[in-house]
């Protein structure tokens, strides 16, 4: 079947076996690695995107069903060298570790603030509640979570919503992919 | 060059690794895509024990995109017998270890048949189109009856189920008196049986491989904890030449002991992609991890505490069955011995024994999980402090002060032979009880008690040591283990003064890039910045020894060190010729050289330049300064700290909630507070997950029914509590940094300050222990004395334990 998607900012026209998971159709075909599979059964939420706006597992979305529709991956979310608050606040909270799940957990997190700007710790677990982390016993997310709410409450001023990714190591991230 | 005006060793710098993995640049394996490359797919068999009487691929074959379908038939002859390097005594029974199975499955999750296709998904499509035949073989689950006479036999032809038997005895040892004797004059005895339930690691990332095969040499991507390992070990095992293979182990998503191992698909991706000659990718579902990736505990503990009235302990006496499950992983019969110096804890206990016998049984193998056989006697030991204490109707607290090593009693010389270096046992737990309110929750639980309130409180009490930074080589060498405990670092100083440190460790969540940055800025003075660490790439750092038991800093951390010494003090030479003084009076300080009492400087960059011209260097001296260090430890490391956990357990409905945790460790001088912190909170998560809900259940025909993250119950946010945690320094004395290990300390720790709340909880009502998970179903069961008679279906993160069929052949609380 044919899709039109886009996805990141980018449009992409493609054909894909109905079967395919969303979740594959971004790794395989687009090379979109940064979002991963980490189970088979939806429970993990590594796999976690946005769909037009809303989190979503994409392992329990098919591609054609974001055929026409807007797709953000953890690789979108940061534009112009400026990381995103979430992005930020993980790193400034020690929020990961391995950092396999932390690409889903940021944009569950992103989700889960859309919903609620100022959630307390016991709101910030409960909305994590689908996303695994088997590293962090989840207390620095909790933090950086609520971190990132302060950084983008109304009053944080425009330089809140995006940082200088260049400050965090000095020097640029650079997209390695799996090869050498 | 800028000097660095705060020590870096201590700072709490964020991390280096975060720049890629926070907005999804990371390289796991799985992200490798080659020019050509295929995809493996691994039939498993559906059963725990048969013979297998056909197999046919015919058909697969056929399927679309299919290149090639193998049989262990068709591999028998090359692939093999996966390592075990272990062999904690002379006679231990080890059967062969195929890759896939040949004739028989001796687990359910075992591969038989590989597929190799175009794509992942063809080739997954073509596994239902192989034929397998089962003639179905008596399955042995449970351990005790695995050893009685007569039983029905994993492996036939070894003739016995008990692998092995592994003693230590301090009167034998000469390092304490009889347990017998203790036991026989004792005026107070506790007996008691614990189950450690079957565990999974769990890590986040599935297990990858990508092969690249070619004439000359062979690349692995693998995700491991141990490419050094994996290379010495795939050579071992299948006869390429060593220098020939090169095993990379890129950005590795978690592993907790569970990618310590040379796996199967391993070796049968290095197969087929030398078979092809194209390039070759396997990665797991979750359910082939849990499945066939291997478990973790799994130990029924018979425990025998002697002491005297007044609180002294004379004697501890420990008999281990330990569940190898069906065949003997790389390091699999020496995980229950690491046990055998640690159920000592924290005490001075003169009379001592430890049995251990290894057994087969036709589950999934069982191998190193967070803390490999210390969480197992660190729970044993502390579950029996607070039984002892209960005997004796004195305050758990107070009964290990009467027993511990006092901190002016260091170094300690142990009932196990082993030497405690430093320890302050005194003021992690005037600290922790301090930050716990440990008086007023007291009181509380009194009053709670004395109200019949239907919520009752209980505090469980962990004052645990263990042992980690994996280690002497002589000791190693002792306990009959194949390799050696060093580590290397090497020091490349580039031309422009920037650094690159290549080390033999290889981790995959804990922050090395960070952390060895801050001890080489530290120690060069150079900045934070301008260090870039190298590993995990056998063509890279060729020598290592990786990560695991808490070794990485309290070893390899040490030989980056070290080798930066080397760089200073070859650079030092360097500066007093280039400055025309005597090295003597050259002083080095934040990365600058300077003639005492003069104005003249040379930075370590300067030098470095001059070094690598070569144009004006001391007669003899070899160009440029790097250098490198390799550091083999005289002892082991000894963290400890205090653990005091808070339940809440709902008598009516056996609910457990933790209302408070908080920890103290003292894990010696610290490199990133930062980092530290993050390992405590992991590990607290996975000894509270054991605690309360993880356990890999078989039903009564083998079947893991747990394999998936539906049924294997992960705690999620919502599930842990917050912690409060805080750190005692006591620096190690056996290093040059004072480190200890400490990526296992909160998992070893905090299981039985878990489950000791929740007995303490519920003790007045008649519980003296509860079988781990403590589920609500199994705490009910034990306040109502319910031990049969209620459905014992295991529900997600309920299973009821290890083999559900014989979960009532343990005591269990409530019943005693």
């Amino acid at each position: 079947m044919r899709i039109t998607v886009t996805v990141d900012g980018m449009d992409y026209g493609d054909e894909v076996e109905p079967r395919t998971l969303l979740v594959h159709y971004l790794r395989e075909r687009l090379g979109k690695t940064g979002t991963v599979v980490g189970c088979d059964t939806s429970n993990c939420g590594a796999c976690t995107v946005h769909l037009d706006g809303h989190s979503v597992k994409s392992c329990a979305v098919l591609a054609v069903q974001a055929n026409g529709r807007e797709v953000t991956t953890i690789e979108g979310l940061a534009r112009d060298g400026q990381l995103h608050p979430v992005q930020e606040a993980f790193h400034q909270n020690h929020a990961l570790q391995c950092g396999f799940c932390t690409p889903g957990m940021i944009m569950q997190a992103i989700d889960l603030l859309a919903d609620n700007p100022d959630p307390d710790e016991d709101q910030v677990r409960h909305g994590l509640e689908g996303n695994l982390c088997r590293c962090t016993g989840y207390q620095n997310i909790v933090n950086a979570v609520r971190d990132a709410a302060h950084r983008m409450s109304p009053g944080a001023g425009p330089d809140a919503e995006r940082v200088d990714e260049t400050k965090l190591v000095g020097r640029t991230p650079m997209h390695a992919g799996g090869g050498e | 060059m800028t000097a660095t005006a705060e020590p870096e060793v201590g700072r709490a710098r964020h991390r280096k690794e975060d720049a890629r993995l926070i907005t999804g640049a990371t390289r796991w394996t799985d992200n490798m895509q080659l020019t050509g490359m295929l995809h493996m797919a691994l039939l498993r068999s559906p059963v725990a024990h048969a013979r297998i009487t056909s197999i046919d691929v015919t058909e697969a074959v056929k399927m679309p995109g299919v290149l090639m379908a193998l049989t262990g038939q068709d591999v028998a002859a090359e692939q093999g017998s996966l390592p075990c390097v272990w062999p904690i005594t002379e006679d231990m029974l080890a059967p062969p270890a195929p890759s896939l199975a040949v004739d028989r499955v001796n687990f359910a999750g075992e591969a038989v048949a590989l597929v190799v296709a175009r794509s992942a998904a063809e080739a997954h499509d073509a596994l239902s189109a192989i034929d397998v035949d089962y003639e179905d073989l008596p399955v042995v689950l449970d351990m005790e009856r695995a050893i009685e006479d007569g039983a029905d036999l994993v492996h036939p032809d070894l003739g016995s189920n008990k692998s092995a038997t592994w003693v230590f005895d301090s009167a034998e040892a000469g390092t304490g008196s009889d347990v017998d004797a203790a036991i026989a004059d004792a005026e107070v005895l506790v007996e008691r049986t614990f189950r450690q339930q079957r565990l999974i690691p769990a890590f986040m990332e599935p297990r990858s491989v990508v092969v690249d095969p070619s004439p000359d040499s062979v690349t692995m991507w693998s995700s491991t904890q141990v490419p050094h390992i994996l290379r010495w070990m795939l050579s071992a095992t299948l006869g390429i030449p060593e220098q020939r293979i090169r095993v990379i182990a890129p950005d590795v998503g978690g592993g907790f002991g569970g990618k310590l191992q040379v796996t199967p698909e391993e070796v049968l991706t290095m197969l087929v992609a030398r078979r092809i000659g194209k390039p070759v990718k396997w990665t797991e579902t979750r359910t082939e991890s849990m499945l066939s990736g291997h478990h973790g505990r799994d130990q029924v503990q018979r425990l025998t505490i002697a002491a005297r009235r007044d609180g002294t302990v004379t004697g501890l006496k420990v008999d281990l069955l330990a569940d190898m499950g069906a065949y003997l992983r790389l390091i699999a019969p020496g995980v229950p011995i690491l046990g055998a110096f640690v159920f000592n804890g924290i005490y001075k206990f003169p009379a001592y024994r430890f049995t251990c016998t290894n057994v087969f049984t036709d589950k999934t193998p069982t191998d190193a999980y967070r803390g490999a056989g210390r969480p197992e006697a660190t729970f044993g030991i502390e579950r029996m402090m607070d039984e002892l204490a209960a005997e004796l109707g004195v305050d758990p607290l107070d009964l290990r002060r009467r027993n511990w090593i006092r901190h002016e009693e260091f170094p300690f010389d142990t009932v196990t032979g082993l030497t405690y270096d430093s320890g302050d046992y005194e003021a992690a737990t005037d600290r922790a009880t301090e930050l716990f309110g440990y008086d007023a929750l007291r009181r509380e639980q009194a009053e709670r008690r004395a109200n019949g309130d239907t919520v009752q409180l209980g505090i469980g009490i962990s004052t645990y040591t263990e042992m980690c930074g994996w280690a002497p080589s002589r000791v190693l060498g002792a306990l009959r283990y194949a390799a050696g405990g060093w580590e290397t670092a090497a020091i490349r100083m580039l031309p422009t003064g920037k650094v690159e440190l290549v080390t033999g460790t290889s981790p995959h969540g804990q922050g090395h890039e960070t952390a060895w940055s801050q001890i080489v800025a530290d120690r060069l003075g150079v900045p934070f910045e301008d260090v870039e660490v190298l590993h995990g790439d056998t063509r890279i750092s060729h020598r290592g020894l990786d990560s695991y038991g808490s070794r990485s800093v309290a070893v390899g951390g040490v030989a980056v060190a070290l080798a930066a010494d080397k760089v200073l003090a070859k650079a030092h030479t360097v500066a007093a010729h280039l400055m025309e003084v005597g090295e003597d009076d050259v002083e080095f300080t934040a990365g600058t050289f300077s003639v005492r009492g003069t104005s003249t400087t040379m930075t370590l960059g300067d030098v470095v330049t001059a070094a690598n011209a070569a144009h004006n260097l001391p007669d003899g001296m070899e160009p440029g300064l790097d250098a490198d260090a390799t550091f083999d430890p005289s002892s082991l490391s000894f963290p400890h700290g205090t653990h005091l956990c808070a339940t809440e357990v709902d008598t009516q409905t056996g609910e457990v909630k933790i209302r408070s945790y908080v920890c103290v460790d003292d894990v010696g001088k610290v490199v990133n507070p930062v980092i530290v912190e993050g390992q405590v909170h992991g590990g607290l998560a996975q000894g509270i997950a054991q605690a309360l809900y993880e356990e890999a259940v078989h039903d009564e025909s083998g079947t893991l029914t747990t394999a998936t993250f539906a049924d294997y119950l992960l705690p999620s946010a919502v599930d842990l509590p917050h912690f409060t945690t805080d750190r005692t320094e006591t620096p190690a004395l056996t290093n040059p940094l004072g480190v200890k290990g400490v990526g296992e300390a909160g998992t070893i720790a905090s299981t039985p300050a878990v489950v000791n709340a929740i007995v303490d909880a519920v003790r007045h009502m008649g519980v003296s222990d509860v079988q781990m998970p403590c589920t609500p179903m199994r705490v009910w069961k034990a306040i109502h004395h319910r031990g049969d008679g209620v459905p014992t279906t295991p529900g997600a993160g309920g299973g009821l334990g290890s083999v559900n069929v014989d979960d009532q052949a343990y005591p269990r609380g409530g019943a005693e």
